[in-house]
Formats: structure tokens, sequence, C-alpha cells
């Protein structure tokens, strides 16, 4: 991979992957783009719509009407007084949906009985929609309170109107603007009328609520679809039906690149309510977002297409990848981390300093591939009108999606149209954990559905969840460290080789891209005087894809797994051990170290060892870890930090391994620091349900491939945890701190698993390098 | 088999191949779209209802096998969402996605109706659902409190 491509981060891979097969949409939409708050992060920009004084111009389906106060996309005050809040981030179990609403809600001092949550559809001049990286929060809070200070501002000052004040001696609570010190009161429908003609407010005239009198940032707060999801009427992808719509299941090479070489269309067309069998061409190029390629069965339900499907008889032309086996291939990669790499972090001489260190410590760790196994498989309708010259007039999807942009523009090229003439709706997801911002699926659909002339609903089977996933990489990490006669770190050199996410949309990528290395590797926190870092070659042979905590899953693994044998080979309590190592508090210097941070400006979002250090006290203290030298063999503590996704964690996990070596993980504390929280209640959740895969990932999670392919293809072969596997009880502590918001539906995983290793390591003294924690005979007498 | 009975109503199910799993008769030929899909081999329970009071996986219960069985789903097990489960969902604020949540309290309701107190390894036991979100603590917790209320 050549240097410039190293220095990109993933979300430019993907915007040039994608530009690369783009159609000229013409001139783009106006949009107003101001930054109207010193220091607003990248991301959170307010655009206002044209009838009130600014550039858009706006949409039929916008919120906004000649009759409501709408001075953002994001908000819309109707005459009635409903506040109608678009929530244009998607909602895959995180309640961002809700969170987000929430926050301009608060600020417009809305009484939130009277408002109604709008999805979003993909529309790119609402910036940033593929849900995930854990950005949504930190992107968009912002953005939220300046559209609700906006609309606020303007019913106060036409309040203020009416009553002949100034609008300093206004306020607003409950959907009410009050007339301080005064009796006097206006609710938002007796306002909207005159607020409209109102100009809309600069932002250096916006007055922002103060956190001491929030109502519903950082409280505690259901999700607004909890009972349609517990009477069964939330819509997920699998449940959307546009009508007239066929049903589609597709038979796709088991091996990533192949190609169908003969296929018996017949017999499965006379499998009853099968209505068509349609070739699907392979994708060109590297796979980006499009098809897999294959043939697709449509019936007229889902059974007889997956029926149709089973009796396609079909012969594979496999290609190059039908060799992968991933036994012989984590060997290839322990042996390139044997070797010296690229280097992607140097400080000082690692080398020389572990060669001359007192004692020296290395091990090599490896993590298997992982599917995202969400429970709704990958599902989206598809309608695509054409002429009878088999033109496209209109695409309309729904579709379980975490990007509808990244629809739009996957599906736009597939058709020939413009990305934005492809409207995509998006319904509940059963979970994603990234599978589903890949919209390959979508593609499927609107290709399908435009040759049919009919909507087609494409259902993934489970098989083919596991079969043609993005797989999690496949990863080896060599540490080495030289320990002085104090026990302290001298030296400390890491090695990594995993096949890159880059492959997925540049042919030929086949070295870990510093983005990657940035997930818990190069960002090492420990003050060792000289620390080397290098990566290896290792080609892909699979699609690779992010999924949930992406790299910081095995480099987490490595670097916490490391830390703790480095205490027991200084012979020092492991959480004293990481507080010494870790050092003064103190900010990385993140352009010294030629560091990246997420695209987060440091000033904003520094790299702060006094937070890290927090979070790993927090968590020992509450676990009383002191407790943990008096444990009885068979019993055992574990503990691990790590800063991800710009948040901060400290894990203690403490297991019981019975003399037969079945782990039982029974209390697991961790501390998080994310800074400012919006929901509390869901950052519970999400780091109890980090926990959970947290669990599935270490104890159980590998996707072997023999042949190319897959040797999984369901929950009886992917074992996932399950409820006997969850703990007694995962004590979670949200540190309070009105920090810039960072991540949190990631930030719970990474070092989890080091600490249930190093855990098991304490109640038996076997050390897991290789995950899964299940192929270990862990037995003790 | 021209009609199964179906939340208290016989539907129309003539011309439906009898090897069709009840799962994709439920959603795709009746609308009933609660009943979810998650992994057809009846490991994961997404797709649990009930079938004559006893939790059973749809995806493996071909419409042939019903006869004049009386079935309930989430869309029937009660009328306005308050059965003690849903509730008890509710309380502790269980789903994240949701999707796997029809199928755990299908399966809880099930349970409980057999089980007015189940201790932790029966609830264990008999909440073998997966929930890739990992709520499985609070259902733990949620289950507690629906036996409580239904005792």
């Amino acid at each position: 991979m050549s240097n410039s491509l190293q220095h990109t981060t993933l979300r430019q891979w993907i915007e040039n992957a994608r530009r690369e097969t783009a159609i000229d949409p013409g001139p783009t939409s106006r949009v107003a783009r101001r930054d109207f708050l010193k220091g607003i992060a990248a991301g959170s920009l307010v655009i206002l719509t044209a009838k009130n004084g600014d550039t858009i111009a706006a949409r039929a389906d916008d919120l906004g009407t000649d009759d409501s106060l709408s001075p953002s996309l994001f908000v819309a005050i109707e005459p009635d007084g409903t506040v109608k809040i678009l929530a244009h981030r998607s909602e895959m179990g995180t309640g961002i949906r809700t969170a987000l609403p929430r926050v301009l809600a608060d600020e417009l001092g809305a009484d939130w009985n009277k408002v109604v949550i709008v999805q979003a559809k993909g529309d790119r001049r609402l910036g940033d929609q593929n849900t995930d990286g854990s950005n949504s929060i930190r992107f968009f809070y912002k953005t939220m309170r300046v559209a609700g200070a906006t609309a606020r501002t303007m019913l106060e000052q036409a309040a203020a109107n009416q009553w002949g004040v100034n609008a300093t001696e206004v306020s607003t609570n409950n959907h009410t603007v009050y007339l301080n010190g005064v009796k006097k009161k206006l609710e938002f429908h007796q306002l909207v009328e005159d607020a409209i003609k109102l100009r809309t407010p600069e932002p250096a005239d916006l007055r922002f609520k103060s956190p001491n009198d929030f109502q519903y940032i950082g409280k505690k707060f259901p999700i607004a679809d909890l009972d349609d999801i517990l009477t069964g009427k939330a819509e997920f992808g699998i449940d959307a039906r546009i009508d007239g719509q066929a049903f589609a299941v597709i038979a796709r090479c088991p091996v990533v690149g192949g190609v169908v070489e003969s296929y018996d269309a017949e017999t499965a067309k006379a499998i009853p309510g099968v209505i068509d069998t349609i070739e699907l061409p392979r994708f060109q190029g590297a796979p980006l977002f499009q098809q897999l390629g294959g043939i697709a069965v449509i019936a007229e339900s889902t059974w007889a297409a997956w029926k149709g499907r089973d009796a396609l008889k079909i012969i594979w032309q496999e290609g190059p990848n039908a060799d992968y086996d991933t036994d012989k291939f984590i060997t290839t990669l322990k042996d390139t981390v044997k070797a010296n790499g690229q280097v992607m972090r140097n400080q000082g001489d690692a080398v020389t300093a572990i060669a001359d260190a007192d004692r020296k410590v290395s091990a090599t760790y490896s993590v298997p591939h992982l599917s995202h196994a969400p429970m709704e498989t990958t599902c989206a309708v598809a309608d695509v009108k054409t002429n009878e010259a088999g033109d496209v007039l209109s695409c309309y999807l729904k579709a379980a999606t975490q990007n509808p942009q990244a629809v739009q523009q996957a599906v736009g090229p597939a058709l020939g149209i413009p990305n934005d003439q492809v409207h995509c709706d998006v319904t509940l997801l059963g979970a994603g954990f990234g599978r589903k911002s890949k919209p390959d699926y979508c593609v499927e659909a609107a290709r399908l559905s435009r040759i049919l002339k009919r909507p087609v609903h494409v259902t993934w089977t489970r098989e083919d969840d596991f079969r043609h996933d993005y797989f999690h990489t496949i990863s080896a990490v060599h540490c080495e460290a030289g320990l002085d006669t104090h026990g302290k770190p001298t030296g400390w050199l890491m090695r990594a080789a995993y096949p890159t996410i880059a492959s997925t949309f540049a042919p030929g990528a086949d070295a870990p891209a510093t983005w990657e290395a940035e997930m818990g590797l190069t960002d090492l926190p420990y003050d060792v005087p000289n620390v080397r870092v290098e990566v290896g070659k290792a080609k892909a042979h699979t699609r690779i894809g992010w999924l949930r905590a992406v790299c910081h899953i095995f480099q987490n693994f490595a670097v916490s797994s490391f830390a703790d044998e480095l205490a027991h080979a200084a012979k020092a309590d492991p959480f004293k051990f990481l507080l010494n190592t870790l050092g003064d508090d103190r900010h990385l210097d993140l352009a010294a170290l030629k560091l990246g941070n997420r695209g987060a400006d440091p000033k904003e979002y520094p790299y702060d060892i006094g937070r890290l250090k927090n979070v790993l006290t927090r968590a020992a203290n509450n676990s009383s870890w002191e407790r943990h030298a008096q444990l009885p063999k068979g019993k055992g503590m574990g503990i691990a930090c790590c800063r991800s996704f710009l948040g901060y964690t400290g894990h203690v996990v403490e297991v019981s391994v019975s003399q037969e070596g079945v782990v039982s993980v029974e209390n697991v504390w961790c501390s998080i620091d994310s800074g400012t929280i919006v929901s509390l209640d869901r950052v519970h959740a999400q780091v109890e349900g980090a926990t959970i895969m947290g669990i599935s990932q270490a104890m159980y999670g590998e996707m072997p491939m023999k042949n190319g392919r897959a040797i999984h293809s369901n929950f009886d072969g992917f074992q996932v945890a399950k409820m006997i596997d969850a703990p007694k009880a995962i004590h979670v502590d949200i540190v309070k701190n009105d920090a810039a918001p960072g991540g949190v539906g990631e930030t719970g995983i990474g070092s989890f698993a080091p600490a249930l290793c190093n855990a098991i390591f304490a109640a038996t003294g076997k050390r897991i390098r290789d995950l899964p924690i299940k192929n270990h005979d862990l037995s003790w007498s | 088999m021209a009609t199964i009975k179906v939340n208290g109503q016989q539907r129309d199910v003539s011309g439906i191949p009898s090897d069709t799993p009840l799962l994709w008769v439920l959603r795709d030929h009746l609308g009933l779209t609660g009943t979810k899909y998650g992994c057809g081999v009846s490991e994961c329970g997404a797709c649990t209802v009930h079938i004559d009071g006893e939790a059973a996986q749809s995806c493996v219960t071909a419409i042939s096998d019903i006869g004049d069985a009386s079935i309930v789903t989430i869309e029937g097990l009660s009328e306005n969402g308050d059965h003690p489960v849903q509730q008890a969902w509710k309380a502790h604020n269980v789903p994240q996605c949701g999707y796997c949540q029809v199928g755990q309290m299908m399966t809880c309701a099930a349970m409980l109706a057999a089980n007015p107190n189940p201790n932790d390894d029966e609830i264990n036991d008999g909440m073998w659902n997966i929930c890739r979100c990992g709520t499985y603590n609070r259902i733990r917790d949620a289950v507690k409190t629906a036996a409580k209320e239904m005792r």
C-alpha cells in the first residue's frame, strides 16, 4: 500500500472508492453551512430552509410547511404547537432515534408529549447519516442544540413583541413562553404564526440553556419505540412492505469473487409460488458495497423463494479465493509478526532497550474472523419504476440500513441514476453492529426490482448472513517488552498483521492502515521511554468489514493482556502496575506521535491519561480490587483499561473456573467516561450490551474458513452468548463529566476481553493468547 | 388445510403449501409481522409463538402439523400491550434494538404460565433465546418482576 493511502481515514477511503463509480448528479443543492458556535465540531452544521431567509430550496417532504416554524431541516413547529423533530441517524438499539431529538427538544423548551419524531430519508443536506463509529452524539449534539435554540429564540421574540418587552425578559419551559416575574404566558401554538415572520437569529444572538436547567439531557428516559417493540408493531427491514411486492432469496457464491457456471432454473421455477429466477452479475473491481452476484429466486413468499433457491443446483467457478484456509492463514500471520514490518510509531530505541533490559517478556496473540450476526439479517425492499425502454424513472427503498446515504451512493451507480434520485426510507434495525452500513443487499433489491418491474423484498437467510458477511478481520499481534530491575518497562515493541478493511474498497490494499493501527495499537497510552510499533502485510481473501469496536477487539486484547503479563513478570499488583505504567496525568502529544484522533480536534478531545487512570481506579475501587489476592484457586479477578472512540473505560472482571475448566463470568465492573451523556439509561444499556458482546467474542467468537468458505452457517456453529453466559451482575459506573461527548456504543468492548482473560489467568494460571476461550483446556486440579 | 386458528380467529391458509413453516405463513400470508425470523432452525427463539399455550418455534413448525391447535402471537398476547410480561419489559426498559424481544416475551409468558416462580437456574434454562444486543441481565430482572405480578 502506498504511503498516501496509509494516511487516509476510513471515511476518505470509502468516499474515494465511491467516487470512482459515482455518477455526476449535476449541480449540487445550495446548502447553507455556517459555523454557529465557536469550537463547533466537524459535522455540527445547521442547515436552514429557504423560506426562512436562507439559501436551500425546500423539498416537498421536508418537515416545514408554509404554516410551520421551521428554521432548520431538523425541526418544525406546527400551528397547533406540535413539534416535529427529524431523527436522521438509524435506530439499531442505541436509543439514538430518541436521544438526539431529546437534545433538540430540551434546548427548545418543548413538552416531550407534544413531540413527534420523524425518521429522515437518506439526505445529504442533513450531514453525516452513517450511524457507525460511535459518532452520533459527538457529531450532532451541538447541531441539535443550535436548532432548538434557534426556534426557541424566534418563539421568545414573538412573545416579547406581543408583550412589548425585550426578549431578555422572557423565558421558555414546557411548550410555553413566560414573561419573567409576571403571570403572563403564551403557548407555542399561539406564537408560531408571528414567529414565522421573524428573521432567523444570528448565532451570536442565541442563548443556550445552562446544563443545570436541562430537562431531558443526561436524564433517564424510555426510547420512543418501546411500546411498538413490545406489541410487535415496530417495523424492521424484514417487515417493510410495498404494495405488490415479491420476495427474493439469493444464491451467492460461497467464495468471494466466484461466479455462476451453471444452474437449474426450471426446477426452481417449478416450486409453487416461484415467479422467476434472475442472474445478478458479480461486483466489478473491489467489492465495495456492490452486490456479490449470483442467482435470485423471486416468489410470492419468502419461503417459496427460499425453496426455489435451494433447488437451483448451482455450479460455481469459485475463483482465486477458493484456497483460503484460516488455519494456515493464522500461521502465516504469526510468521509475519516475527519479522520487521513497516514502522508506524517509533520513540527512542525499543529494540536496544529490550535487548539491554534486566528482564524480557514476549507473547503473540491472535483473534479469528468474526461475524456481525445481528438478530435481524440484512433486508430491504425496493421499488424501481422504468419506462418501456427500461430507463429508470424512480427508485424508492425501505431498508434496515445504518447509512441511507450509502444506499443512495451504491444504488445510484447500479441503476445509472444520480444518487439524489434514490429515495431511501429507514426502518428500525434489528441491530447492525456495522453490517448494515454496507448496503450490498439494497443494491440487490434495486437491481431485481428494475428487472422484474415490481417491488422486490430481499431477505438474507441466516445462512446467507453467516456465509456472506463483511467479516471482522483475522489478526496476529506480537508484543515484546523489557523491564528494568524495578519492574518498570523500558522498551515496548509490537508488530501486527491483519487483512485491512481498506481491501474491501481498493484491490491490492494489503497492510493495516494507520487509522486501523490507531485503534489500540499505535496509541499505546503507557509511559514507556522506548516504543516501536510495526505492521506487516496480509492479503484479504474475503470481504473485510468493520464490526462494533473494530480493531480495538484484537489490539486492546493484545495490549492489555500483555500489560498483565508484564505485571506478573514484575511481580506487581496488576492494577498498580497499570496505574504506574500509565504515568503522570497528562495529554498524549498526538501531533508529536503522528496519531490521528478519529478526526476530532485534540483540544476538544485530548488523549487524557488522567481520565484513563480515573476510570481504571474507579473500576478497581468499585470491585474492591484488593480482594483479588485472597481469592482461592479457580476464582480470579482481571483488570484492563483503554481509550476507544474518544471514550475511556476501565474494566474489572471476576470469574470462576471449575476444575473441569468451565468459565463463569461472575461480576463485571465497568467505569466509563465519555464526557457529556444524553441518555443515561441507554448508556448503561450500551455498556451492559457491550459486556455480553464481549463475552460472545472472547468465549466463543470464531468464523473459520476452509476452501474459501465460511464454515459456520447458523447459531449452532457460530456460538454466541446466551442468558446462561450472562454475568450475575454488570456494575456500570458512568463518570459525570461535561467534557465534549465521546463514543459509547463501541467504547465498552475494548477492555472487556483482556480483563476477562486476565481474570482467567488469575484463577487458573493459564494465559489465553489465542481467542476464543472455548478452544482452550482450562481444567485444573 | 383450509384454516388455522390464530389469536382466536380462524384464518384462511388454503393454497399455501403444507410444508410452509408457520413463521412465514404468519408473516407473509397473514400479515402478522410481529413474529420474527432469526435463524430458521430453532436455535435463536426469535420466532417463538404459543401453540395451545406452550412456547413453540414457528420457524420449524409446518402448518400441516398445526391441525386445530390454537396459536397465539405477540399480536394476540394481550389486547392493549399490557400483559404482565410486556409491562415488566417496559418497566425495566429491556429492549435495545427490540428485534428478539417479541420471542423473548413469548418464551417468558409460556414459562411463567407453567412455572410461576422460577429460580435463577430455571430462568437461565428457560430463557434460552438469543439477544445479540445483550439485554440478558435486564431480561432476568424483568422475568422476576413479571413472575411477581402474575402470582
